[in-house]
């Protein structure tokens, strides 16, 4: 038994943990009926936020492609689930609905997903990006002119609310699901396949990686779960409107991302709460015309993050000043070999980057249709 | 009669469009990047004119001048201090920068003017040129003859010019280019030049239509005048002129049916068939992937 609890290693579990027994304190606490309404609406947005952001972060941090329509993938998760449940159920505390919501509203959202997947096996970059965002705004468009008996139209869908104290603890059980699904993937033979397709896909490719496997995978698990925090969210409030899922709610979560890095999972559920702390705090203090000071923090953040990261010049600024170095000059940790292998955090700073273009220089058409689905990736 | 009353309709929102598109293909074609803020730029250009004719009652020509002049300026500092350091960085960052400075631009705006929309009513002009039945407004016809001449006045300086066949040079094959001798930071510095003051005539063409101006005004025409340049071919200057047309008379065509609350979705669903079927546009050239 020591020596299994010598051998777990730790920091692999460390936000299952952090998580666990952040909602089981709360959860605790709400049962008791010592939590505010507000205190439990909040705790019902981090849940959102965390699925949201973790999820975005399996596109654009693993892939590395830019998503911008995740908003578009979470409104159809709020459409179709918050209608599931009120169909099926009027306002009675009924958890098999809100299961059966979360898998329907999430398994529409994955088929999208899939379906916006398959122009990423054509496209890369800023035209998948700008397929996206066009995504978002269809779905939106769409749901915002349907009649008021199917999807309630520009009055919102309403949606059933549930007792809180037991929402915000089912949240944060779909927290818990969506990390060890990503975190597991992103671990395993496929997780490796999807960063090496970031990394350089045409390498990839010619290493057996079935790209075109691998980019529908990491899209329609990515709309899965923003399709379930969409159900989460239907639930969360009572009506749905569609005009919430705008492009600058998708960029809202592509902010969660780049705070907590590109490729970081943990970092990703730290900005995020961070985040949704910060919007709910402030959106009381700043009103009017103030409230624009929040997009001011955003744009700053990702201008400033992004150039910070990424910055050919900064180079050796950031390997000698970052929050990795100071955590390591603090506990006088060991470097551990295995943090190599592990992807977080790290996605610019190990060196798979190959300049193909000076190792080679013929010129080789790159065709879509080489591949055999069935044969590929097996290797 | 009403569909070609639409075609021109549409072929006035077109000229703007054509004239968005024309910034974003360059700025593609050479600098290899989305420039998400342009759409934004148009938008500093838009509130320089309320400021100088409206606020400090310039004459207008003064007015436009200095909106073009200010955008300019804002083309070279966003370029210099958010897309410059990030030269050589993966292109996700590039990206993901850029839409921070539209943010950015967008939040700026707000602040400073605040949200209520202002109007600029100096710029519109009114009246119409009558042939028969068909009648077709002045502006739509500046706009129109303005953008052509943009156009030609480009393909001139790209093909003519020594700067102008860097361009060429540095949108076919950047490090090749450097090998030559030609200055890649200031070939780029000079498109974003170029497009930034392409942005401020296409803020004055909006302002001739719509006298209203808010923070977001740059936001959505500046996404579906990329959706313009990728029809036409991005990277093609005569392309982004045709885009832009097509795309306006789409938009017009839309309104005038039943299914006008979806002409946004439509717009958008062309982009995406276009993107998959045609990636390289009507007009572009296609690109090879090199190993």
């Amino acid at each position: 038994m020591k020596d299994f609890l010598k051998n777990v290693k730790w920091k692999h579990y460390i936000n299952y943990i952090a998580v666990a027994a952040f909602a089981l304190i709360f959860g605790i606490i709400g049962l008791a009926g010592g939590l505010k309404g507000s205190t439990e609406y909040m705790l019902e947005k981090f849940a959102i936020a965390i699925i949201l952001a973790v999820s975005l972060n399996v596109v654009v941090g693993f892939l590395g492609e830019l998503s911008l329509g995740h908003a578009g993938f979470m409104c159809v998760g709020a459409y179709i689930g918050g209608k599931v449940a009120s169909l099926l159920d009027k306002g009675a505390d009924n958890i098999g609905v809100l299961l059966l919501a979360v898998m329907i509203g999430g398994s529409v959202a994955a088929v999208f997903g899939f379906i916006i997947g398959l122009p990423a096996l054509r496209l890369r970059g800023d035209y998948l990006a700008i397929v996206t965002l066009a995504f978002g705004e269809i779905v939106r468009t769409i749901f915002m002119n349907t009649s008021s008996e199917s999807f309630g139209g520009t009055l919102g869908l309403r949606t059933p609310r549930y007792d809180s104290s037991y929402l915000f603890i089912f949240g944060f059980i779909l927290v818990l699901i969506c990390l060890a699904v990503t975190q597991n993937m992103m671990r395993s033979k496929h997780g490796r396949a999807i960063t090496a397709i970031r990394d350089n896909e045409i390498a990839a490719r010619a290493t057996g990686v079935n790209v075109t496997k691998y980019k529908l995978i990491a899209f329609t698990v990515s709309a899965f779960f923003a399709g379930v925090a969409g159900v989460l969210y239907s639930h969360s409030n009572y009506t749905v409107q569609s005009s919430v899922f705008d492009y600058n709610y998708s960029i809202e979560i592509l902010v969660m991302v780049v705070l907590g890095g590109m490729g970081s999972i943990n970092g990703s559920i730290i900005a995020a709460t961070l985040i949704t702390f910060l919007n709910l705090q402030l959106s009381t203090v700043l009103t009017g015309d103030l409230a624009v000071l929040k997009n001011l923090i955003y744009a700053v953040i990702l201008v400033l993050i992004v150039i910070y990261n990424n910055a050919p010049a900064l180079k050796h600024f950031r390997e000698r000043y970052n929050l990795r170095a100071l955590l390591d000059k603090i506990i006088k940790r060991k470097k551990d070999p295995s943090d190599q292998k592990d992807d977080e955090g790290a996605w610019d700073r190990v060196p798979t980057k190959i300049e193909m273009n000076e190792l080679l220089s013929t010129d080789i058409i790159v065709t879509e249709s080489v591949q055999d689905p069935d044969k590929g990736g097996k290797s | 009669m009403e569909f070609i009353s639409a075609i021109i309709s549409g072929l006035s929102m077109g000229g703007t469009y054509a004239m968005i598109a024309l910034g974003y293909t360059m700025v593609y074609g050479i600098a290899k990047m989305l420039n998400f803020a342009h759409g934004d730029v148009i938008m500093v250009g838009a509130y320089m004119l309320f400021v100088a004719i409206v606020s400090a009652k310039l004459p207008v020509w003064v007015g436009i001048m200095i909106a073009i002049l200010v955008c300019t300026i804002f083309g070279i500092v966003i370029e210099r201090l958010a897309y410059k350091p990030l030269r050589g960085a993966s292109p996700l960052a590039v990206l993901i920068t850029a839409i921070g400075v539209s943010f950015l631009l967008q939040a700026l705006a707000q602040i400073v003017f605040g949200s209520e929309q202002k109007n600029v009513s100096a710029l519109m002009i009114n009246g119409s040129l009558k042939l028969g039945e068909v009648s077709i407004d002045y502006s739509t016809l500046v706009t129109l003859a303005v953008a052509a001449v943009i156009m030609v006045a480009l393909t001139l300086f790209v093909k003519l010019t020594k700067v102008g066949r860097a361009m060429l040079a540095v949108s076919e094959d950047r490090d090749a280019a450097r090998l030559m001798g030609v200055d890649v930071n200031f070939v780029i510095m000079i498109t974003f030049i170029i497009g930034s003051a392409l942005a401020g005539v296409a803020g004055v063409f909006k302002l001739m239509k719509s006298p209203a101006v808010t923070p977001t005004l740059g936001a959505m025409p500046g996404i579906k005048a990329f959706t313009a340049a990728v029809i036409g071919g991005i990277g093609s200057i005569p392309g982004a002129m045709v885009g832009g047309v097509l795309l306006g008379i789409v938009e017009a065509i839309c309104l005038k049916t039943p299914i006008a609350a979806y002409t946004d979705a439509i717009e958008f669903a062309i982009l995406i068939i276009i993107l998959l079927v045609k990636p390289s546009g009507l007009l572009g050239k296609k690109r090879r992937e090199k190993v």
